[in-house]
């Protein structure tokens, strides 16, 4: 435990050492305002809920979760430090761990910081503020399975640019996996395709969250998808370490 | 006998190709091995595989009885390793970075302070020690690395070409460090620097084409060639046809 957190520790010091942090932040909060207000009509629909916000947000962070994550591993091994980490007396696993949790914390960071939504939703209107507070712990979850998709992707290689187009596309596909196009598709050709397609897709489970249902099942599913990710990025950093 | 590093038949092959055949030594306490060969003749791959980065196709390595494939955590403990070229996080400061090395060491609070304090005055880090890595010269950043290798005080130490990119002077104090440090330690230092060898290493292993070639004292080294020369020595064992001699 205290390995993982002197990993998480020093990788999220790095965020904020470099502009990584500030211009993700700021890019993050900025694309989700313009979506929020102006493509979701924030006002035009006179509802007190953030449904336009938590409407986009698989979206933006499908385009920029893949932005943190394609350095996590890539660049230790362009700079040559996973040798100096991975011959530190801590196991692969908690490296993997601490990796990600730091991201996962740095995410959290991000999404705190569109409390003035909150605001101002409670300032034009009664919303339930129970249904927001299930729509941001759905967001720290899908924002947690892209992260460790992108962490996995990033161990496959020494280029970040691809890890960063892998982890869109795995990413992508884990969200679209439920759409009518892809479902409909499937069930044409191949039926059992279609039903787990289905199960499978990230988007489901967490529009449910948005709705404000917490249910046991899709907490499992994203424990489940997480940790799954997570076990092919340390299977990935055993195997590729020296290449 | 108190060998702390036991190498046994180590082999690493990549496709077809065999980078390091069976390459088998040990190293006791109070030792200084000068691990020697040209550039691609397999001495990095056989460090690495020592501090347990690489998977041997074959073969075995223990430091202080621990096997660094088995016993990972264990080995790792007991060893410092400086990989090649000293890799270190660029926008971390000198003082952070050995932190954080202390950190996964298990050292906290005034132990891991001065643990860090220690290693800086080691490595005479003091000048530099809240700049960023990155914007360090050469020799410093080889420096922050051996600082990392010797903060916890291991009895091996494994230095994948400690002295490059150092000027003369600093060469000077990196050998009189490994020199003070040698009594109680198993330490294993990889250069193509000849004169190194006169200068700290007690015995030597020349290895080329991913065999050893030889292992000897220095002095009995320079015995091998009519002229008394190491330079002449390590021609006649690495270029492979004896034409060169």
């Amino acid at each position: 435990m205290r390995n993982i957190i002197a990993i998480a520790d020093r990788e999220l010091a790095a965020y904020f050492a470099t502009p990584v942090a500030t211009v993700f932040i700021v890019i993050f909060l900025v694309m989700q305002g313009t979506l929020t207000f102006n493509l979701g009509n924030f006002f035009e629909r006179g509802q007190a809920d953030l449904n336009p916000f938590f409407t986009f947000i698989p979206w933006v962070f499908l385009l920029l979760i893949p932005a943190i994550t394609m350095r996590l591993w890539a660049e230790e091994r362009r700079l040559g430090t996973i040798e100096l980490l991975l011959t530190l007396p801590i196991t692969q696993g908690e490296a993997v761990l601490g990796k990600f949790l730091a991201a996962w914390l740095f995410c959290g960071i991000a999404l705190t910081l569109t409390f003035p939504f909150v605001i101002t939703v409670n300032v034009l209107g009664q919303p339930d503020n129970g249904v927001i507070a299930c729509g941001y712990l759905g967001s720290f979850l899908i924002a947690g399975a892209f992260l460790s998709v992108g962490s996995a992707m990033s161990a496959l290689t020494r280029n970040q640019v691809i890890a960063f187009v892998l982890a869109v596309a795995v990413c992508f596909l884990f969200t679209v996996a439920s759409y009518p196009l892809v479902t409909e598709f499937l069930s044409k050709n191949t039926p059992v395709l279609a039903e787990i397609a289905r199960r499978l897709a990230v988007i489901d489970r967490f529009q449910a969250f948005a709705r404000g249902v917490i249910s046991a099942r899709d907490v499992v599913y994203f424990a489940t998808f997480i940790g799954f990710w997570l076990f092919v990025n340390t299977v990935l950093v055993e195997q590729r370490k020296a290449d | 006998m108190t060998a702390l590093i036991e190498i046994d038949g180590l082999t690493k092959r990549f496709g077809g190709f065999t980078a390091v055949d069976n390459v088998s030594f040990n190293v006791a306490r109070g030792e200084v091995l000068g691990f020697l060969g040209p550039n691609g003749a397999g001495k990095s791959t056989t460090m690495r595989m020592l501090a347990g980065f690489m998977t041997p196709s074959a073969g075995t390595a223990r430091i202080c009885g621990h096997d660094v494939q088995r016993d990972s955590l264990a080995a790792r403990r007991a060893l410092g390793f400086l990989p090649e070229g000293a890799p270190t996080y660029p926008d971390m400061t000198v003082e952070g970075f050995l932190h954080f090395v202390a950190a996964v060491r298990g050292y906290r609070g005034g132990e891991a302070a001065d643990r860090v304090a220690h290693a800086i005055r080691l490595t005479t880090l003091a000048g530099v020690r809240l700049q960023p890595v990155e914007t360090l010269s050469k020799g410093f950043k080889r420096r922050v690395g051996l600082a990392q290798s010797m903060l916890h005080d291991p009895p091996v130490l494994v230095l994948d070409e400690p002295t490059d990119g150092l000027d003369p002077n600093q060469k000077h104090e990196v050998r009189r460090l490994i020199e003070r440090m040698a009594p109680d330690k198993a330490i294993v230092i990889s250069t193509h620097i000849l004169e190194e060898v006169d200068a700290v290493c007690t015995r030597a292993i020349v290895i080329a084409r991913g065999r050893i070639v030889a292992d000897a004292t220095p002095k009995e080294l320079e015995k091998r060639h009519p002229s008394g020369k190491l330079d002449d020595v390590f021609r006649l064992l690495t270029v492979p046809n004896k034409d060169a001699a």
